[in-house]
């Protein structure tokens, strides 16, 4: 089943001077056409200013196409009285972890989307229990959220979703201010939110690594989509990603740089279990 | 009223709902300026040193704010001792201290001090959240005259929320600016004043950008405001909290017939 689906999706911000005239229009979104089914595990890769937050903005209807149609769940976000039922639908979890945490005690933070919708108090706790136990915060409900981690506050920020029941999160580079244990942390609550709650997600992300679990891969530069594709396919296409500004995983470069040696190992080779799989199955060392 | 200093402990009084503590605070300062005899200033020393002890909280956390007033109740001791006119009891030079003004001094200085102890007992056993959510709910009949109380509520518990991180900025910026040369505790004061700017405008800055993020991440979460939401941790009143009811109705009455009879003294 398709959840969202884009066509000719166009965002222009229109530049202004210090007094208020335009200057000038720069097209962030520039005709993008994208399908999610259910289910999947999604990225959208960029470097800088390619476009991929305005993107992930439309999802959720905080912005609204120039051109263009959005629709979540069949519902077009240019309808204004659909966009709370399409916040309800695709939840959005943010860059800046202090940024977007609104409650002063971890359980009262998951509790607001609910409390925002109107849910009757007992659902409330079951709903707050389920989505800090589904990303292993459990623990961690009558902490103030100043006292976590980078990781640990994501983390909430995404139980504070989930338990909204969303058909999809949208993650709008939610590792980009962590450190590297945090941002496993996430990409793993992410993966099995995913795998177990069986929630679409979108991750929206500029590190390779974070990608190589997704069903599918969205590549974007200046505004449109220049490559789709399992992680595999984009992978294997080093020279067209550095075009775009963006690395390949060390192993995957690891594994290029040996197939060029004239070693016969695939080139779609995406973790280090992988390639050690393939190293020694081929060759006995 | 300092929020925000909650002392962590088990009490009939912690456990007490927070509209009957602010009620109770309202009461406790309006039985205080009822009082116009000994026997007033009496029931409301015995009134407090019972909470006091329900409240299990030390002693010194409730004198606390004391410092920060010292100055206001000397002010006003002084004043009273001086100037009330009537009965003459020392005149030194030009001073005169009269019965009435002492008698004034001494029952304004104690009505300070218990004020100050009294709304700190209410801080020290309710969270800021309760304090909020009391605030709200026995504020919510002026919504009828549209009235944002919700949204002021909200406000509050926000800046509550802040103030740690902002305060986290203010540290930050202090020392980028310091290892930049400067600096924030020298010259007089107008000097000071200045060297407020190169800190004040970044932690604007960025509490607006805050602000902003902040907006956008509720909106997302299906934020508009008081009108549909329900509560995660509704209010409701328990056996106690009536008996702090009537507790406090007892108190008004007795502060009133105390001060309308005659009694010796």
């Amino acid at each position: 089943m398709e959840l969202i689906r884009t066509k000719d999706l166009k965002h222009e911000y229109i530049k202004r001077d210090e007094n208020g005239e335009e200057t000038g229009r720069v097209c962030a979104v520039d005709g993008v056409d994208l399908s999610v089914e259910a289910g999947q595990f999604i990225s959208i890769l960029g470097s800088n200013g390619s476009g991929k937050s305005t993107l992930a903005s439309h999802l959720n209807a905080i912005l609204f196409p120039t051109e263009g149609t959005v629709w979540v769940d069949g519902m077009d976000t240019k309808d204004q009285s659909n966009v709370w039922d399409i916040r309800q639908t695709a939840g959005m979890v943010f860059q800046n972890p202090d940024n977007q945490i609104i409650g002063q005690i971890v359980e009262e933070d998951v509790g607001f989307g609910p409390e925002n919708m109107g849910i009757p108090t007992a659902q409330i706790w079951e709903r707050v229990e389920e989505s800090l136990k589904a990303v292993g915060m459990w623990e961690y409900r009558k902490h103030s959220p100043g006292r976590l981690s980078g990781g640990q506050k994501q983390r909430v920020s995404i139980a504070g979703v989930i338990a909204m029941h969303p058909k999809c999160i949208v993650m709008d580079e939610p590792t980009a201010m962590l450190d590297p244990s945090g941002r496993r942390e996430v990409i793993r609550a992410a993966r099995a939110l995913n795998d177990v709650e069986k929630v679409t997600v979108i991750l929206i992300t500029h590190y390779m690594d974070e990608v190589i679990y997704s069903d599918k891969v969205f590549v974007m530069d200046k505004g449109k989509v220049v490559m789709s594709g399992t992680p595999g396919e984009i992978f294997t296409e080093r020279d067209k990603l550095k075009q775009y500004r963006l690395d390949v995983p060390q192993v995957t470069m690891l594994a290029y740089e040996l197939r060029k040696r004239g070693l016969d190992i695939p080139a779609d080779v995406l973790s280090s279990e992988d390639l050690v799989k393939e190293l020694t199955s081929r060759y006995s060392i | 009223m300092t929020l925000g200093q909650y002392y962590q402990t088990d009490s009939v009084l912690h456990r007490m709902d927070p509209r009957v503590k602010l009620t109770g605070t309202i009461a406790y300062i309006a039985a205080l300026f009822l009082a116009g005899n000994v026997w007033g200033y009496l029931l409301a020393t015995i009134f407090l040193i019972v909470v006091i002890a329900l409240s299990k909280v030390p002693i010194r956390f409730m004198l606390k704010g004391m410092r920060s007033i010292a100055f206001l109740i000397t002010l006003t001791v002084v004043f009273n001792l001086f100037m009330t006119p009537g009965d003459e009891l020392i005149a030194v030079w030009k001073l005169h201290i009269t019965r009435e003004g002492l008698i004034l001094a001494v029952s304004m200085a104690v009505r300070l001090t218990y004020l100050i102890i009294g709304s700190n007992i209410m801080t020290l056993t309710t969270t800021p959240n309760a304090l909020t959510d009391g605030m709200e709910s026995l504020l919510s009949p002026l919504k009828v005259l549209h009235a944002p109380v919700h949204e002021v509520a909200m406000m509050m518990s926000i800046a509550l929320r802040f103030i740690p991180i902002l305060m986290e900025e203010t540290d930050k910026i202090m020392k980028a600016q310091m290892a930049r040369g400067a600096s924030f505790d020298e010259g007089g004061l107008i000097m000071r004043a200045k060297s407020m700017v190169p800190l004040l405008v970044p932690l604007f800055v960025s509490a607006f950008r805050r602000a902003g993020d902040l907006a956008l991440a509720m909106e997302a979460r299906g934020y508009r405001g008081g009108d549909a939401r329900t509560k995660m941790k509704p209010l409701h009143y328990e056996m106690r909290d009536y008996i702090g009811y009537c507790v406090l109705v007892l108190l008004i009455a007795a502060a009133i017939v105390l001060r309308i009879i005659k009694l010796p003294f």
